[in-house]
């Protein structure tokens, strides 16, 4: 067995499904959110506080019998940089893969910018994402305003 | 979709100079009818007359008509109306939409629900491309050419979005820039990162006198207080420069004011009679661009 499937076997073995690894602890429960994993009927397995070697205390989230499109998976890109996607089929790893940050998203945060028009018309909201230091910001399509990714969450 | 004017950097390099020289054919002949028959929709959604005044001006003297409001209090849109839906009923009446807003993004939003073009005239604190047109416009006719200057802005560089605009412009054409400002009123980091990123040059210093005399431009601006949340901030910065005529004596010959008016106490009377100002003459070539600008959006070849 290598380090990598003992690492993902602390929490609890899963025979198929989707392990997130590297989630910032403090992320976990608004990550499940984003993911639209409250009330789903599948078995939902999650660690907090785990140690990760790089990135201080991490969190994991298994979710039995689903599998994701990347397009879903990507919305968590912004909270969670460095998150690893696992998929696991019959107890092994058959596929990882890192999230991928998208250049645009749509809908997803609010604008920073009080004066910003989505925020008092019924426009929905689009930034580009650009890259900020080891982190991003999102520069507002309409009002052309940085949003930190920090006050959006 | 049309082409619309929202932010400077709608406009590339070569679009920028196409309307530059457009506009000094207008000036050197303000009435041509290029656009008779045609009708502009002249949309304020909080009242500038100055703006206003200059771009139906433009809007008539080009021959063509102006539909429109001066303050949205008396219309729909202070019953409730989206507006999505004044773009959508205006654009179905005109060739081309004016338009002044409070609120920042709602320019580009109505560009993109318009099927004619539109020309912002100012969406809050956030862009006034027709304003850094006519600077530049300003600039190439005091200096006779827009390459290789040194520009001092000077003011509030935090909030003020004429010079942000007018960063990004010149960015096409090697300036070095000089930024005067207070501590509390520094041109923000994303600006310098862009700055950095092209290779410009930039000199920051909170002192007027310190480069006046290394300048080609002075632009300067005045320090707004609807800016500010914190009036004890605006307290605190709002006298900080006074340019007077004594401060002059060793300026470049070829040295000029610019201001976007209206001042505040930041530039003496007394210097309005130096060989240096040129703040009036820059509000006036304003006209001329707003002509260039709106036949170039409407497809005119204003060289023939
Ligand atoms: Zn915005």
């Amino acid at each position: 067995m290598t380090r990598t499937d003992k690492e993902l076997l602390i929490v609890s073995a899963l025979e198929n499904g989707t392990v997130l690894d590297h989630i910032p602890a403090e992320h976990v429960f608004r990550a499940l959110d984003i993911l639209g994993l409250k009330g789903i009927e599948s078995q939902i397995t999650i660690g907090i506080n785990l140690n990760s070697k790089l990135h201080g205390k991490k969190g994991i989230i298994k979710i039995a019998d689903k599998f994701f499109e990347d397009e879903e998976l990507n919305k968590l890109a912004l909270l969670a940089p460095y998150a690893t996607v696992n998929i696991i089929r019959d107890f092994k790893v058959v596929e990882k893969k890192k999230l991928q940050i998208p250049s645009e998203i749509e809908g997803i945060a609010r604008c920073a910018n009080p004066k910003c028009i989505t925020n008092h018309q019924p426009i929905k909201t689009r930034f580009k994402t650009v890259p900020k230091g080891n982190s991003i910001s999102l520069l507002c399509h309409w009002c052309e305003k940085m949003t930190d990714i920090k006050g959006i969450y | 979709m049309s082409k619309s004017l929202i932010s400077i950097r709608d406009f590339s390099k070569e679009e920028i100079l196409h309307v530059l020289e457009a506009a000094k054919g207008f000036e050197q002949d303000r009435s041509r009818k290029i656009l008779d028959g045609k009708v502009v929709g002249s949309l304020f959604f909080e009242p500038s007359t100055r703006t206003r005044l200059s771009f139906e001006t433009a809007v008539n003297r080009l021959g063509a008509r102006v539909i429109g409001f001066s303050d949205a209090s008396n219309t729909s849109v202070s019953k409730g109306e989206t507006l999505k839906d004044t773009i959508k009923m205006v654009s179905n009446y005109v060739d081309l939409i004016v338009m002044r807003h409070p609120l920042e993004g709602s320019s580009r939003y109505a560009s993109e629900v318009s099927p004619v073009p539109v020309v912002n005239a100012g969406d809050g604190a956030n862009q006034h491309p027709s304003q850094t047109l006519l600077d530049l416009y300003t600039i190439m006719q005091t200096q006779g050419r827009l390459d290789g200057l040194t520009i001092n802005m000077v003011g509030d560089l935090k909030y003020g979005r004429t010079t942000h605009s007018l960063l990004q412009a010149m960015s096409h054409f090697n300036p070095t820039f000089i930024f005067t400002s207070p501590e509390e009123l520094k041109m923000p980091s994303e600006y310098k990162d862009f700055l950095d990123r092209k290779g410009i040059r930039y000199i920051e210093t909170d002192s007027l006198e310190e480069h006046l005399n290394n300048c080609d431009i002075l632009y300067m601006t005045r320090v707004q207080q609807e800016r500010f949340t914190d009036p004890m901030e605006y307290e605190k910065v709002k006298d900080v420069y006074r340019l007077s005529a004594s401060m002059l004596g060793g300026v470049k010959p070829n040295m000029k004011i610019l201001h976007p008016l209206p001042r505040v106490g930041e530039i003496d009377q007394d210097v309005d009679d130096t060989p240096y100002a040129y703040y009036f003459k820059q509000a006036e070539n304003g006209l001329y661009v707003r002509m260039a600008i709106i036949s170039y959006l409407l497809e005119y070849d204003t060289n023939r």
